[in-house]
């Protein structure tokens, strides 16, 4: 009897099989580099109390995406973006970031995670070699600590260094016109708050040497009620008081301290103020807070800007926040970077993108860069100034000069062992 | 940053000014708190459950005020909503939901109340959304704080206290005094005898989980113009109450009273001589209790 060979899969294309589909699982978007539509994953918080981080994030980015979509996509292919809700929890979004990768085949990631699943998301990314975007998160160690460069990995965020050389700058002016010298402080009590305050707090020291904090106080986050901090602050008696407290917190300790007229007491700094979240939902919105820029539509006072922010509100019916820009510049980057690099790549957008200017509406000058060294957005338009109760809520912000930020950034670079 | 300030304490005590402003605001912290606290401890007086969803209680109470307030313009119309609104849904959910695991393990009734946890957040979230909002505080008191021995004070945390006191009245009399009071109080001791006598302990149950939901109601609509309503704010005020209740006994309401008001005056006394270790003190005081008086400050079987 011989044997007879039954019709099907023989043991040779079966090893090809097996081999093809080792490659596929190893390296999907290698394997799917050649189909028509290119996936962008996106790890966010879509739930939880910080869902608007998410929310808005994802809006903007769908804004843009429409656009490079209707012009043609990323070299010819359209972007399909699969986002997905890490909660908020760091090993959910290392997880889904993966799963991006590796499961659904996604070419590039767009971090859209807060701090805490950055560096985690950035873990997969070294991992995985896949080009990554941060667009949210503003930890300044992200980039400027060495141990954390990857070629693959870039940051489209406003840093916390910058805002707080910035932030200080235009606090130590009004503080050697006014004769603030008693400061205290109110921030959150985990590592954004802590930092934040302590680089604010040390900028302010150097350019008015005279300055003292006589109080501070760390509530915790999410707390519901602020009155014991508000009345410990009306004891302490300073003339100014810092904080980045910032959204439900912000707008809960406003409404907490104008019962006490603390507003009336002393200059306010609340750097996360002037962001529509908070200016909009705060009922009796106190005049003369001093706020950083987190977004606004009419800093910088552009009609690319004003235009942008309306077109937004017109397609979700609120205005942007902080998130939003940054997404939305990140789409802009790659659309950019793919477009020189005439290829949709991830080591070939990488390298194109490395010290590239581009055009932007947030651009201090109408541009934005991705510095080549550290791999980090500068540039972008960062300011101070005074609230009002209605729109445009901060009729005149101040500018920060960049030429200072790179001057005092790099000496903390220094200071902190990372040059 | 120093972790002790006994000075700044010391000198607060010191000064009339400062001893105004710490008492006053230890004492909003603490009738807040009180509102949810004995709700929570009627519901496990009478009920012998721990509702762990009271919390959404309180964060439906400030909807439903900021709702109506923002529909209306009139601020006690939105506080009557808080209440009543919070007062309704807490009959129905008990009538529907609650009433099935009485009697039952421990672990199934924290699971039920775990489920609406969940389940009330998120319907906050499709109704009003995920982002936070403000209700904004009434006209009438947008007005500069009192000035009480140089103490700030301002009149809306006066009405609040006001409000506060007289539910811890009207509860405490209407629970010695009333018939209705007794019959609850004899619910609580023997449910089969009160029911043998002919009475309707369901309703009796219901009107006590109403009552609950009511009194958390009315401190989240209370709360409402001074903190930021998102969804899941019933949380961190649920723990406390928890911890009021602890401290207090569980069941009782005068404990559930002098339970918020020490856990407020710790917090605004606590934040100016330990100013890191403010939520510490809290949860070592509740220690403290627990090892010298296992059954809290005032804690009988039942109120």
């Amino acid at each position: 009897m011989t044997r007879t060979r039954k019709p099907g899969i023989s043991r040779r294309s079966t090893l090809a099989l097996m081999g093809a589909g080792a490659v596929t699982f190893a390296a999907p978007w290698v394997a799917r580099a050649q189909a028509k539509t290119i996936k962008i994953g996106m790890p966010t918080i879509l739930s939880g109390r910080v869902a608007q981080l998410g929310t808005s994030s994802r809006n903007a980015v769908m804004l843009e995406v429409e656009k490079v979509n209707a012009a043609g996509g990323l070299a010819g292919r359209q972007i399909e973006m699969v986002i997905r809700d890490s909660k908020g929890q760091p090993q959910e979004a290392a997880r889904i970031a993966r799963e991006l990768v590796n499961t659904d085949g996604c070419e590039m990631l767009l971090d859209g995670e807060a701090s805490s699943g950055s560096f985690a998301v950035h873990e997969v990314a070294r991992d995985l070699g896949v080009l990554c975007i941060h667009t949210c998160s503003e930890a300044s160690s992200l980039t400027a600590d060495p141990k954390q460069h990857i070629p693959n990995a870039f940051r489209c965020v406003r840093q916390g260094i910058h805002d707080s050389i910035v932030g200080a700058g235009y606090a130590a002016g009004i503080a050697k016109a006014k004769g603030l010298k008693k400061w205290a402080t109110c921030s959150p009590d985990y590592a954004y708050g802590r930092d934040t305050t302590g680089e604010f707090v040390l900028y302010l020291k150097k350019f008015a040497p005279d300055v003292e904090v006589i109080s501070e106080s760390w509530p915790k986050l999410f707390q519901p009620d602020y009155t014991e901090v508000v009345t410990k602050i009306l004891q302490a008696k300073p003339q100014a008081l810092y904080s980045c407290l910032w959204g439900g917190d912000l707008t809960s300790y406003i409404d907490q301290a104008n019962i006490y007229a603390l507003f009336t007491q002393m200059e306010v700094f609340a750097v996360n103020m002037a962001d529509y979240t908070a200016l909009t939902v705060v009922k009796n919105l106190p005049k003369g807070i001093h706020s950083g820029d987190r977004y606004i539509k009419t800093f910088p006072a552009t009609p690319e800007n004003a235009a942008w922010g309306d077109a937004y509100k017109a397609k979700y019916n609120e205005y942007p926040t902080n998130w939003s820009w940054q997404n939305a510049t990140a789409v802009m980057f790659l659309n950019e970077a793919v477009k020189k690099a005439n290829s949709t790549d991830g080591k070939k957008v990488a390298e194109v993108l490395t010290g590239l200017t581009i055009k932007c509406p947030f651009g201090a000058d109408g541009t934005v860069t991705m510095r080549a060294d550290d791999h980090t957005l500068v540039g972008y338009a960062i300011g101070w100034g005074t609230t009002i109760p209605q729109e445009p809520y901060v009729p005149d912000v101040k500018a920060g000069d960049w030429k200072t930020i790179f001057e005092l950034e790099a000496e903390w670079k220094k200071s902190k062992g990372y040059t | 940053m120093i972790p002790v300030d006994l000075d700044a304490l010391a000198s607060c005590l010191a000064s009339p000014a400062c001893l105004v402003t710490q008492t006053t605001s230890g004492l909003i912290i603490g009738m807040l708190l009180f509102l949810v606290a004995v709700g929570l401890t009627l519901i496990f007086g009478v009920l012998k459950v721990v509702n762990f969803s009271h919390g959404a209680f309180y964060m439906f109470g400030a909807y439903f005020a900021m709702t109506v307030y923002q529909l209306t313009g009139s601020f006690a119309l939105a506080i009557l909503a808080g209440a009543a609104g919070t007062a309704i849904l807490g009959l129905i959910f008990e009538r529907v939901f609650m009433s099935r695991v009485y009697g039952r393990d421990v672990l199934m009734q924290l699971l039920v109340c775990y489920a609406f946890v969940l389940i009330f957040d998120d319907v906050v979230r499709m109704i009003w959304g995920p982002e936070f909002k403000s209700m904004g505080m009434p006209a009438a008191f947008q007005v500069p704080p009192l000035f009480i021995a140089g103490g700030v004070v301002p009149p809306y945390y006066l009405l609040l206290i006001g409000v506060a006191l007289a539910a811890a009245v009207v509860l405490g009399l209407g629970l010695a005094r009333s018939r209705i009071g007794k019959v609850i109080r004899a619910a609580a001791q023997n449910p089969g005898m009160v029911s043998a006598l002919g009475i309707n302990t369901g309703l009796i149950y219901g009107g006590v989980f109403a009552l609950g939901g009511m009194l958390a109601g009315l401190a989240g609509a209370l709360a409402a113009p001074v903190r930021s309503l998102t969804p899941g704010m019933g949380f961190s005020v649920l723990i406390e109450s928890f911890i009021v209740t602890v401290i207090g006994g569980m069941g009782s309401i005068l404990g559930a009273l002098i339970g918020a008001l020490l856990i407020g005056l710790i917090r605004s006394f606590g934040s100016l001589g330990f100013p890191l270790f403010t939520e510490g003190l809290m949860y070592l005081f509740m220690v403290i209790v627990l090892v010298s008086r296992p059954t809290g400050l005032f804690g009988k079987e039942v109120a």
